[in-house]
């Protein structure tokens, strides 16, 4: 099996992530997003390991994972704080920056 | 021409020190001071005045070219080769300075005493007054232009602050503000003169200039003369720069009578005399000089032909007075000595007549109009008497002092030969003419005639501690010109100093020639004085009068061309100048401004709030970006 298949599929995660960030609201499935596009950067990551045969790109996949995970602390307990003040999950409702 | 050894000694800094420290005291302790200030103050100046004369009586003892003293009291300034101590010197010329400041002053502040009894100030007063006498002291006694101008700019400060000494009335603060204005212009003279000093010898004293004058350019010399003459006109109120005199007068009288008649107005020709070294070398120099003071001496008399104002007259005078002054310092080494005794018997004579003027006021409520005054004589004895022989003295009656040095400057300038001789000469009789009627004017109104005062003045004569100074001013009215002319006392005293070279000159008239006819002229102007107010003396001034009068009253239109060229184009230029901050460089400024300002507003629209158009902008970035790279990269 061609091994640059991969990549395409690594693409096309990436892209549906990004697409969801833009268009979706809840900001729990944005979140989601994001890890769907990290994710696809830790496959391209490891297919480019495989083809080049070092190590390189597998290590940066471990750091990714490791920054996902502090992301996901942050993000989560921001998400709470701000259901718990407004009672909705919803992004478009946290604008308040622009005033 | 012999050397002239120059002692050293330490007491000199005493002239300065003393009266500075009572200053600074009286001014520093305030109203702890009150009680006693006016004593330390007078205590003071009895003290310079002592001083001096044992100065004046061991420089006597010594031998002629070896009168001079010398103290260095600190090094001031030392860069490179430039170095200016502040020094001291007395000699022959500062002496005669010395004198008549400490000894007038003395006498004044004695009379200050009582004069501003009733004045809650009168600490600050004498506070000013000592530090008028610091600062002139230093003045005289400076060795180098640069020590001398520190004394300068004191003696225009002290005048300053005096002039606006009742600074509640707006018109007496602005008063000094004009005096002041027209000191600057002086002053900025005397600096330039300095610049220019340094510039080509490179060094400012007396001494070192002296050396180096006859070999220095002639350009450089003419330079510096007419500089030092600016900065005379400036201090001595000299056309063009007199019209600040007249309004001086706002200050109380002892001020007019100490600084603005007889010694503060006269450190221009004390200047002129001083550089003589310089003058000697610039003959345009001095002709301009000669020129300035004979404008001067008549545009002074008339101004003072004119005036009802007491006091203002008696300025006016003061001004024609030092027009005579620089007149004869201009002449050269045959006129030095005769400025100086003019100067001294002056500072006599008019120190007096501005006491008495004062006396006058004070017995009748502060009123200055010479027409609400008449028949005084009979209320104030020792005031008439006084003033009496101090106008005497200056229209030039033998044998009181004006008439010895009046008549020798008259003598000087016809001296001059030529035309430039008559010319002078003349100006300097007709002077005398017009001195002797406007002073009989002023005696005449004042004292003499019906009185025309309101009933709720009470004329009375002045408490001793002020007729005291004034009796003892009027002896030196009597006196002075005899003890300095006699036997060419005064001209011998200062050759030393003044006429190293020893000159010869033609005469041009004889010695009687000149007498008889300055005698000819005070008794013109005396006559046509009594013709003119013997009668009625009409109470307030009259309006129908010639256009010569009208002009002469508002100062000859001084005031009205200093407005008109200088002041109003001034504004005019400062309202150009204020245009062009506002609108050229604030416009930029704020062109700029409101550029930033919108574009900030346009890109402010960006700014949604909402999270995913951020999102939405980063990959449009990141897209943007990827795509740069690839193009570049391929």
């Amino acid at each position: 099996m061609d091994i640059s298949y991969y990549l395409y599929l690594s693409a096309i995660l990436f892209t549906i992530g990004a697409v969801g960030v833009v268009i979706r609201r809840n900001a729990i499935v944005m979140f989601m997003c994001i890890e769907l596009m990290l994710n696809a950067a830790n496959l391209a990551f490891v297919t480019f390991a495989r083809i080049n045969g070092n190590l390189e790109g597998q290590m940066v996949a471990f750091f990714t994972m490791v920054v996902a995970a502090c992301e996901v602390v942050v993000g989560l307990a921001i998400i709470v704080m701000i259901y718990r003040s407004r009672r909705s999950a919803s992004v478009d409702d946290a604008s308040l920056l622009r005033r | 021409m012999e050397s002239t050894i120059t002692l050293t000694s330490n007491n000199l800094v005493y002239f300065v020190a003393l009266p500075l420290i009572s200053s600074a005291l009286l001014l520093l302790l305030g109203r702890r001071a009150d009680r006693w200030g006016h004593i330390l103050a007078t205590a003071v100046a009895g003290a310079t005045f002592i001083l001096g004369l044992i100065e004046l009586l061991a420089m006597v003892g010594r031998d002629e070219y070896s009168r001079a003293i010398h103290q260095k009291v600190f090094t001031w300034i030392s860069v490179g080769s430039f170095q200016v101590d502040a020094a001291l010197l007395l000699d022959q010329l500062s002496i005669c300075f010395v004198l008549l400041i400490t000894g007038v002053g003395t006498l004044i502040h004695i009379y200050s005493i009582a004069y501003m009894a009733e004045d809650p100030d009168r600490r600050r007063f004498f506070a000013y007054l000592n530090l008028f006498i610091a600062a002139m002291l230093l003045l005289v006694l400076g060795d180098s232009f640069l020590n001398l101008y520190v004394g300068w700019e004191g003696v225009g400060l002290a005048s300053y602050l005096l002039i606006g000494f009742w600074n509640k009335k707006a018109e007496y603060a602005t008063a000094a503000k004009k005096a002041f204005v027209a000191n600057r212009v002086g002053d900025l003279g005397l600096s330039i003169a300095i610049m220019i000093a340094f510039a080509v010898f490179g060094t400012v004293t007396f001494k070192g200039i002296e050396e180096q004058a006859e070999s220095a350019s002639q350009a450089a010399m003419v330079a510096i003369g007419l500089m030092l003459l600016l900065a005379a006109a400036g201090k001595s109120a000299q056309f063009p720069l007199q019209s600040w005199l007249g309004d001086a007068m706002a200050g109380p009288t002892p001020v007019s009578a100490l600084i603005h008649a007889a010694t503060m107005v006269t450190a221009g020709v004390y200047l002129i005399v001083r550089s003589n070294f310089i003058f000697d070398n610039a003959p345009t120099a001095q002709f301009v000089v000669v020129l300035v003071g004979a404008i001067t001496l008549i545009f002074g008399a008339i101004i003072g032909m004119a005036k009802d104002d007491i006091k203002k007259a008696l300025a006016a005078s003061t001004m024609s007075q030092i027009g005579y002054m620089v007149l004869a310092a201009g002449l050269g080494p045959i006129g030095y000595a005769f400025a100086i005794m003019h100067l001294l018997t002056h500072g006599f004579f008019k120190a007096g007549m501005f006491l008495g003027a004062g006396s006058v006021m004070h017995g009748m409520n502060d009123e200055v109009n010479m027409r609400r005054y008449g028949g005084l004589a009979r209320y104030m004895p020792i005031t008439t008497v006084t003033f009496g022989l101090g106008y005497l003295a200056i229209i030039g009656v033998p044998p009181f002092a004006g008439f010895y040095s009046k008549d020798k400057i008259i003598e000087a300038a016809f001296n001059l030969g030529g035309s430039k001789g008559i010319i002078f000469g003349s100006l300097t009789l007709l002077g005398a003419v017009i001195t002797a009627f406007y002073m009989t004017r002023v005696f005449m109104m004042t004292f003499l005639g019906k009185k025309r005062w309101s009933d709720d003045a009470h004329p009375h004569e002045s408490p001793f501690l002020m007729w005291g100074p004034m009796v003892l001013l009027a002896i030196g009215s009597i006196a002075s010109g005899f003890l300095l002319y006699s036997g060419k006392r005064l001209e011998y005293w200062l050759k030393p100093v003044v006429d190293k070279h020893g000159h010869s000159h033609e005469e041009f008239l004889s010695h009687s020639t000149v007498t008889t006819l300055a005698l000819s002229a005070v008794v013109i102007g005396v006559a046509i004085a009594i013709a003119k107010y013997r009668g009625e003396i009409p109470s307030t001034a009259p309006e129908k009068v010639s256009v010569f009068t009208k002009v002469a009253r508002r100062d000859l239109l001084q005031d009205d061309f200093n407005e008109a060229v200088l002041m109003r184009p001034g504004q005019g230029l400062t309202k150009v100048l204020v245009a062009t901050d506002e609108k050229v460089i604030d416009g930029g400024v704020r062109v700029v401004a409101g550029a930033a300002l919108g574009s900030a507003r346009g890109l402010r629209s960006i700014q949604s709030g909402y999270v995913r158009n951020y999102a939405l902008l980063i990959l449009l970035g990141v897209a943007v970006l990827i795509a740069a790279i690839w193009v570049i990269t391929a």
